[in-house]
């Protein structure tokens, strides 16, 4: 059976329609989804399909930087240089890019023997907060938060973080094709209120390496972050390299 | 809805969370694109979207209504090649072919968006996503660089049609 498709025409709208996120499957660019549908492993009874919410503006508000849930990933590729941008050039392909959201990516679980999500790192390390709806109304979070917390009972809707943000690292371990998913992430931004520290591509969904921000030594990354086996990586290079590419964050920002 | 592909407006009956690739390939019978991989990682599936490059199989029907959709056939004709197919032509950058069609229709829009002559390195960014298995990267970066710089001899030597065969394909296609 076809399934129903609901295509709002405003935020408030796609709000509305997506009330708790129950039964509910939820389209921005669909790069992740319609492999899924492909292979026969989503079939998706309901459908909220957000290119026409109007979400996806990318604006500044003096000091604030707020990027709507469907900016795509190509957007923030050519953006001003920072660790926002440096990881959104490193997604996928041109084509990929062009199609993907800021809020999928946020969103996305781990596919099948990879890690997703590779923007949550400088997410974190810019202090990005998360507004979003479902079931409580509407709230705004630190990214973190976001990310620990039940991703499908929300409605992404827009990102904000402050600037300046400081001097910044961003770190990458990944094979030298498009397609590859991170091995490992680290984007770290020093301001005078300290360190923050962002890591992806490791498990389920980035994290902030708070004991890092704390010591400055890259050997406690390992206190907030549990990586994972998968198909990319071990777990246990991964620990290994995790501590490498911290290192070179700290250095790269002088806080080493 | 409907869908304008190739400059010809389309009345559409698949279901809206169809696959482009899958309405331009089963209900509209244009072959070009091609269902390779299936999962956005091989890039022979490759449309222009009012004018931008996606993978057709990772967009949905209902997120294109009303737009302009060209492929490969849009390009050109089997008489009169695109300057891109003609350098891929000329140059020997179609081996098998299977992903020809993407290749060309990525190409051709990197030439569009830079206006004249690209480099090797942004050839290689923006071809990066497709996959050739013949592995003839070399002519294929090489045609690419060769029609933007606007160095494409007139093709001359193309067979003509056969005689029965649906002018849809361009001639030595796999469609």
């Amino acid at each position: 059976m076809a399934a129903e498709t609901l295509v709002p025409s405003s935020a408030d709208e796609a709000v509305q329609l997506f009330g708790d996120g129950t039964d509910l499957t939820v389209f921005a660019g669909g790069t992740i989804l319609m492999p899924e549908i492909a292979a026969g492993r989503l079939k998706p009874t309901r459908a909220l399909l957000l290119h026409r919410s109007g979400l996806d503006k990318l604006r500044t508000d003096g000091d604030v930087v707020r990027i709507g849930a469907m900016v795509p990933v190509a957007a923030l590729a050519g953006g001003p240089d920072g660790p926002l941008a440096r990881f959104a050039q490193q997604v996928a392909d041109l084509e990929v890019r062009g199609a993907a959201t800021v809020g999928g990516n946020l969103c996305a679980s781990p596919g099948l023997g990879s890690q997703r999500g590779d923007l949550g790192a400088p997410l974190i390390a810019l202090g990005a907060r998360v507004r979003s709806a479902g079931k409580g109304g509407e709230r705004t979070e630190p990214v973190e938060d976001f990310l620990a917390g039940d991703r499908a009972g929300r409605l992404v809707l827009e990102l904000e973080y402050d600037k300046p943000f400081g001097s910044w690292s961003a770190q990458t371990l990944r094979r030298r094709h498009a397609h590859s998913y991170a091995i490992a992430n680290v984007a770290i931004c020093s301001t005078g209120d300290g360190l923050r520290v962002g890591i992806s591509g490791i498990g389920p969904t980035a994290v902030r390496a708070r004991a890092v921000e704390q010591s400055r030594n890259a050997e406690d990354v390992l206190k907030d972050v549990d990586p994972v086996d998968d198909a990319v990586a071990s777990a246990d290079y991964r620990r290994k390299m995790l501590i490498v590419l911290v290192g070179r964050a700290l250095d790269e920002v002088g806080s080493s | 809805m409907t869908l304008i592909v190739n400059g010809v407006e389309h009345e559409i009956s698949s279901p809206s969370l169809t696959a482009l690739l899958h309405v331009l390939r089963e209900e509209l019978e244009i072959m070009s694109p091609k269902a390779g991989c299936q999962q956005g990682g091989c890039g022979t599936c490759t449309v222009l979207v009012d004018g931008e490059p996606r993978r057709s199989c990772l967009t949905p029907l209902a997120t294109v209504e009303g737009a302009t959709i060209t492929t490969l056939e849009g390009l050109g004709q089997a008489e009169e090649l695109s300057p891109v197919q003609a350098a891929f032509h000329n140059r020997y950058a179609a081996q098998c072919g299977f992903c020809t069609p993407g290749m060309i229709v990525a190409a051709t829009a990197l030439i569009e968006r830079k206006g004249g002559a690209v480099d090797r390195d942004e050839v290689l960014d923006a071809l990066g996503g497709h996959y050739c298995r013949c592995t003839g990267y070399v002519k294929i970066v090489d045609a690419v660089m060769a029609a933007s710089r606007g160095e494409v001899e007139p093709v001359a030597d193309l067979p003509a049609p056969e005689e029965g065969e649906p002018d849809v394909l361009v001639k030595g296609s796999p469609a």
